[in-house]
């Protein structure tokens, strides 16, 4: 069955920690992580609730995948609703958290209430404890992470917290598990801090004791591992590369933003790609990049560990940020770099760092900043506002000085905190926030390339690769190249991609593995784990349910069809050069076949029957 | 005639010598076909899995038929992804 069936619920205002059984007539519907756990957060919280107050809840869930020996089975999400959208948020993570956390024996934990003071939760297997948390509020998530090994001189306790960012309010604030490894976006940090919890520490001996039928398990994970040896891009490309290897290709084909979208394609591209990280320095001889890593169990092990030349302006006379760390990922690198205009690779690094260091979503992080540079620009914001920095697009000293005192909350950390929307609200330019639902936009322009404008005005989280990755078939050719520039086929394309994702981030697996896991290599994976049926057929289906329960979340929260859009700037600036030259979204082409293909209402509503189909 | 050559990733090892981190000007015969440059520097076809030409993606029917010009810039991808 491989869900331990028992759900730890911690009651932080009683300061109570209980065991329940897993509810097992969802986990049949739902699977587990993202859908189970939403269909809990939809069930037990009011979609209207104040996202920062006692009444919204913080779930941890694993998948039933999560700590088996399926590659990629080490992931765990965190689900609330969101501070940042107010629509409904769950980030996934990779590490060792999610893992160890099954391993103690738990598929999940509700975070309900509010402490009356910092706390943070130790679980030992079947014990768990909330501690006062006095010793570690205040600190880095790195500080948090080594006060916590210290304390309980165990190795292999595993830390999952929240940064300085968190405890001030940064609405994108994230939570950190093993140091390096991000449950990123919309803000789940945040709720974690305005609940008091600074922390949770896991450390599980159990291990996975109950796969429904091990031997046909031992025989799906085995294939599935060949599989993902044997493609050349999670065999060879991701591990050499990271995700980084996008840059060259996206700008390549007309569609990497720059400067807060205002334009498309960036000069300095190829100074801050996977290539560039990968070649000896000038100054000290070393690349950039030292190793790959893998998460728990992953056999693709894309992971980025880095090393800023020690002479470098940003880290000069600060040897605690010279060693090897997390180093910039695709998305992060495009947002801290093309998107602020700057092309310093260790500049941007360094900024990686620290926001690993004090848990912030680098990429709404870095198109706010972006935001606020194009405002500096116009003279819309001054250096009264920035405290003296000049923030111009392209200075990597402007961008470190700003983050340096945006981790303590000094300066300007109080409207950069807000996020773009908020930020360009405030500064009375809303159309300069790269949004949908109040998220910023990840590193693929929808002016050029149609499908992925259409997952972002859809995703349920607001603007987000991860919900659709349309690109995988619209520029990589993954499972089959779809032209750019058109909008046939689109809507059905983004809902196929939307369900399978929905059941991936369900499973415990990474959706990395679908570069080259079809649902017929991931299906007998889940199928020989769990109990009941999880043929390729109900998989896609369950895809499906989750997908439509959290757009009812939405809906109860006040979301509706007006708010499936994109920014002005993406359906009128035409982009003025290169490849993609004189192209808008044509977000109005594609959205009405997609509202159909979902058997939705021309009014994005989900009508009887559709519920019924999908018994919601 | 003069066009310009962009490999990167696994494929920067097919690069000639020459300064830039991925681009090469070269001269070839006019008229010369995609799929034969791709062929004098020995990449497979599997390893030429993102072909562009000026930014625009030629699939690999059409690189048999693709006549290159003046000025033309190609740049090939072995199978990359990301996200
Ligand atoms: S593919 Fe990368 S992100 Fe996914 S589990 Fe493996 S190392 Fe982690």
């Amino acid at each position: 069955m491989s869900w331990t069936r028992k759900i730890l619920r911690v009651d932080l205002s009683k300061g109570t920690c209980t065991s329940e059984p897993l509810n097992m007539e969802w986990a049949n519907q739902y699977l587990g992580q993202r859908g189970l756990a939403s269909k809990y957060l939809t069930e037990e919280v009011d979609p209207k609730c104040d996202a920062l107050g006692p009444d919204n809840k913080m779930i941890m869930a694993t998948g039933p995948l999560t700590g088996t020996m399926a590659s990629t089975g080490g992931r765990y999400s965190v689900i609330c609703k969101s501070p940042l959208t107010g629509a409904i948020a769950c980030s996934n993570s990779g590490g060792f958290f999610g893992a160890e956390l099954k391993f103690a024996g738990w598929d999940m934990i509700i975070f309900e209430g509010k402490s009356d003071k910092p706390v943070y939760l130790l679980i030992q297997d079947d014990k768990a404890e909330l501690r006062p948390g006095d010793g570690i509020w205040g600190k880095s998530a790195w500080e948090t992470d080594d006060i916590l090994h210290q304390t309980h001189q165990d190795p292999q306790l595993r830390v999952a917290c929240v940064g300085r960012t968190a405890e001030h309010g940064c609405l994108y604030a994230a939570v950190m598990n093993d140091k390096h490894r991000a449950a990123g976006r919309s803000g789940v940090g945040t709720v974690m801090a305005s609940k008091n919890l600074k922390a949770v520490a896991v450390r599980g001996t159990g291990g996975i004791g109950n796969v429904h039928d091990a031997k046909a398990f031992m025989a799906a994970t085995n294939d599935g591992k060949a599989v993902l040896a044997e493609n050349a891009v999670t065999g060879q490309g991701l591990p050499a590369y990271g995700t980084q290897v996008l840059m060259n290709v996206i700008n390549g084909v007309g569609a990497l933003p720059a400067r807060n979208m205002r334009d498309v394609g960036f000069e300095g591209a190829e100074n801050i790609s996977a290539e560039a990280m990968a070649e000896p320095r000038k100054s000290d001889g070393k690349p950039n990049l030292t190793t790959n890593g893998a998460c728990f169990s992953c056999t693709i092990a894309c992971g980025r560990i880095s090393t800023v030349d020690p002479s470098h302006f940003s880290v000069k006379d600060k040897p605690e940020y010279q060693g090897a760390s997390g180093g910039l990922e695709y998305e992060a690198a495009w947002a801290l770099g093309a998107d602020t205009g700057v092309d310093d690779l260790d500049a941007l690094t360094y900024i990686n760092f620290l926001c690993n260091e004090d848990g912030m979503d680098p990429i709404t992080y870095g198109a706010t900043v972006a935001a606020a540079m194009e405002m500096f620009e116009d003279g819309t914001i001054t250096t009264k506002e920035t405290d003296g920095i000049e923030l111009k697009f392209g200075s990597a000293e402007a961008f470190v000085a700003i983050t340096e005192q945006f981790v303590t909350g000094e300066g300007f950390a109080a409207d950069l905190g807000m996020g773009s929307k908020r930020l360009c609200e405030k500064y009375g330019q809303p159309d300069l926030s790269m949004t949908v639902k109040g998220q910023e936009f990840p590193a693929y322009d929808p002016r050029g390339i149609q499908g992925i404008g259409l997952a972002y005005a859809t995703s349920n989280r607001g603007a987000c690769h991860l919900r659709g990755y349309t690109i995988a078939s619209e520029v990589l050719g993954i499972p089959v190249k779809t032209e750019m520039n058109d909008t046939d086929g689109k809507a059905e394309l983004v809902k196929a991609f939307q369900d399978a994702t929905a059941l991936v981030d369900s499973a415990g697996l990474c959706v990395f593995t679908t570069f080259a896991w079809g649902m017929d290599n991931i299906a007998p994976q889940i199928d020989a784990a769990c109990e009941g049926d999880w043929s390729v057929e109900n998989c896609l289906e369950t895809g499906e349910r989750i997908w439509n329960m959290e757009r009812l979340f939405n809906e109860a929260a006040g979301f509706t069809a007006d708010d499936d859009k994109l920014p002005k700037r993406l359906l009128k600036e035409v982009i003025k050069h290169g490849p993609t030259e004189g192209q808008v979204n044509r977000l109005g082409e594609m959205l009405p076949k997609y509202y159909e293909a979902r058997g939705w209402t021309a009014d994005g509503k989900i009508p009887d029957e559709t519920r019924q189909r999908l018994s919601l | 005639m003069n066009v310009s050559i962009e490999f990167y990733a696994s494929l920067m090892k097919y690069l000639p010598p020459g300064k830039s981190r991925f681009r090469r000007e070269i001269k070839v015969d006019d008229g010369l076909r995609l799929s034969r440059l791709i062929e004098q520097y020995h990449i497979s076809p599997e390893e030429a899995h993102l072909v562009l030409v000026n930014g625009l993606f030629v699939c690999g029917e059409d690189r048999s038929e693709r006549e290159l010009v003046e000025g033309d810039v190609i740049s090939i991808w072995p199978p990359v992804a990301g996200g």
